[in-house]
């Protein structure tokens, strides 16, 4: 199998502090990894520079079957290439409706022009209710997103995200501020969007990585400390030592 | 999903396109010209200027309420727009004149002794004796119609595509609009810009080859198509916010490192509404300076654009019909106010002299709208419909 995304040897500091230090990672096209490491190990960063947010001082990141770089890349290029990125606080347009927000994110021609010229059809109205169902919002379509509760928020974030078709799927701290039905939901979804596509959780919430039961990464000053299941990693000296030991 | 037509969606476009046609059939049925004669051929011009800074309200509510960019530099599409029409309207009257004054000479005048005549004619009060390459074009009213949209859009253009590809936002893109409408201001003041320094372009309300048309009717027709170029630049400007463009332009407002990461080029986005909003206010100064008469560089002084940003903010930001509103009500009211005809206030011990305090007046109500009412005066059809109509 060949990496959907390879990141190799990447480094950045900011004012001459290492948030990332010949950093590599890959993941395959179909695979559920999680990302952890304490505050501060670099995990945003990693994140910024994956989805085009900040460049790397040195390092490469190629992408899919033709390994493209992505450095050279903005974020709207990027995320046109597959990449959603799932942000840690829900982030929705509050001004419109649930399904004006949908019809944004649904897979479309992205250039102001060809976005001029787009009308809503049979299809694509069957996509959005489709969405809103998966999300359980179905009821919710004419709503403002801005009416949604903070939970609701979050699903029509991720139904967003779907909406996109991206290949790979990076989420920031799903589990932060949900509740614990909610959590189940998260997990459950994420688990089966991994059944299609490439998905890394960045979480530091041991249980609900727990619950993921994948692949897990272990950053630590900007490095990849330890890499495999999680029972392999916790057993690690080095991590243990990182997580426990001070 | 059922589609409704776009103005059973949005009837608000409607409401405003039948008032604009009501207004327009009134006062020409009270035009000395066409009507009775209760609207003074004066008024008719205020009321057909207005129109046109209604006009420019339109397009500066697309950029700042629409798309979220406080544009301070929108009066110097607007000057551009008069100044690339005054050109025409000067080069072709001055020639007519000239050519008539030859003619009485015993000698057919050559080509080169016409344009020659007309260059001393119009730039001898700024001391050239040829005619400025920027004026190469000003024989053909072709031509510089063309350049009423190219000159502003073509500058909108490029100052956007610098400004929005080094993501420069918020009040520092506010400080840089205005650095450019000062900037060109100051070079436009300059005697050898070639646009008469701070002289500007006079004598625009007289149409060449219409001497015999009189000022009254003329009058009439410039608030026709100050009228005419409202409705469809609103309509238009309605049908671009009201769709999934329309979506995306309020989305970059509210969170543009959002809509990035679903994969839209918002420089893109940001550079179309930039640049047709120019070209929107270079028409609607093409239209207003022949009715004004006059243009000069302190037309695109900064101030001309903050008070335009004072009126869509208090008639309403973010909705189309409040920007008309605003630049209506406001404008107007400026006038009756600094005109000199409103009835001071009496104090005890003090006259509250309205020339002198109504910018006061109009500086206090921009901020109480700002901090009590920030939906401005079209936030009262909230009260009537449940939720605002968007358009």
């Amino acid at each position: 199998m060949s990496a959907l995304l390879e990141v190799s040897g990447i480094s950045k500091s900011f004012d001459g502090f290492k948030a990332i230090n010949n950093l590599s990672f890959s993941i395959n096209a179909v695979e559920l990894r999680a990302v952890i490491g304490p505050n501060g190990a670099g995990k945003t960063t990693f994140m910024d520079i994956v989805t085009g947010k900040t460049r790397p001082d040195a390092g490469e990141v190629l992408w899919g079957d033709g390994s493209k770089s992505l450095l050279k890349m903005n974020e709207a290029q990027i995320a046109r290439e597959g990449i959603g990125r799932k942000f840690q606080r829900p982030t929705v347009f509050e001004d419109q409706s649930v399904a004006d927000n949908l019809i944004m994110a649904l897979k479309a021609d992205r250039s102001p022009f060809a976005v001029l010229r787009w009308r809503p059809t049979a299809e694509s109205g069957a996509r959005v209710a489709e969405l809103a169902a998966e999300v359980g919002l179905a009821d919710q379509l004419p709503r403002l997103a801005g009416e949604l509760s903070h939970g609701q928020k979050q699903w029509l974030e991720i139904g967003m995200l779907l909406a996109q078709e991206p290949r790979l799927l990076l989420v920031d701290e799903p589990a932060a501020g949900m509740t614990l039905a909610e959590r189940e939901q998260t997990t459950t979804l994420l688990c089966r969007l991994a059944e299609t596509r490439a998905v890394v959780v960045v979480e530091h919430d041991m249980d609900f990585v727990r619950r993921l039961n994948c692949r897990v990464t272990v950053l630590h000053q900007g490095s990849v400390l330890a890499e495999g299941s999680l029972d392999h990693v916790t057993r690690n000296p080095d991590v243990i030592d990182v997580y426990l030991g001070r | 999903m059922t589609r409704t037509p776009f103005i059973l969606r949005n009837p608000s476009v409607l409401i405003v396109l039948a008032g604009l046609a009501v207004f327009t059939v009134a006062v020409t049925l009270l035009s000395q010209a066409y009507g009775t004669g209760a609207v003074p051929t004066s008024m008719v011009k205020v009321l057909g200027k207005t129109l046109c800074l209604a006009l420019a309200a339109v397009a500066m509510d697309l950029v700042w309420g629409y798309l979220g960019i406080l544009s301070l530099g929108q009066m110097a599409f607007f000057a551009l727009g008069g100044y690339m029409i005054g050109q025409w309207l000067m080069y072709a009257r001055t020639e007519g004149i000239v050519a008539a004054q030859l003619a009485q000479g015993p000698i057919p005048a050559t080509a080169q002794e016409l344009q020659d005549a007309v260059t001393n004619q119009i730039f001898g009060v700024v001391g050239a004796s040829e005619l400025p390459l920027v004026w190469s074009f000003a024989h053909s009213l072709t031509l510089q119609l063309i350049l009423v949209l190219a000159v502003p859009g073509l500058l909108a253009l490029v100052f956007g595509w610098l400004a929005f590809r080094s993501r420069v936002n918020g009040v520092y893109l506010s400080i840089l609009t205005q650095a450019m409408t000062l900037a060109l201001a100051l070079w436009l003041f300059q005697n050898d810009s070639g646009f008469r320094g701070n002289n500007g372009l006079s004598g625009l309300q007289n149409l060449p080859g219409l001497d015999h048309v009189d000022q009254a009717t003329l009058s009439v027709w410039f608030l026709w198509a100050s009228a005419a170029a409202l409705a469809l630049f609103y309509a238009l400007a309605a049908w671009l916010v009201s769709g999934k463009f329309g979506s995306v332009v309020r989305a970059i407002r509210d969170d543009e490192t959002r809509v990035r990461f679903l994969g839209y080029p918002v420089e893109g986005f940001k550079l179309v509404v930039f640049t047709l909003a120019a070209m929107i206010t270079a028409v609607a100064g093409a239209l207003y300076y022949p009715q004004a008469g006059i243009i000069n560089p302190a037309e695109m002084m900064p101030i001309a654009s903050i008070y335009l940003a004072v009126w869509v903010a208090i008639g309403g930001r973010g909705r189309l019909y409040g920007a008309v509103i605003g630049a209506v009500v406001v404008s107007l009211l400026s006038s009756w106010f600094t005109g000199g005809r409103a009835p001071s206030i009496h104090l005890p011990g003090y006259v509250v002299n309205w020339v002198d305090w109504w910018q006061v007046a109009l500086g206090l109500s921009f901020v109480l709208v700002t901090l009590y009412a920030p939906k401005g005066i079209a936030g009262v059809f909230d009260l009537f419909s449940r939720r605002g109509d968007r358009a």
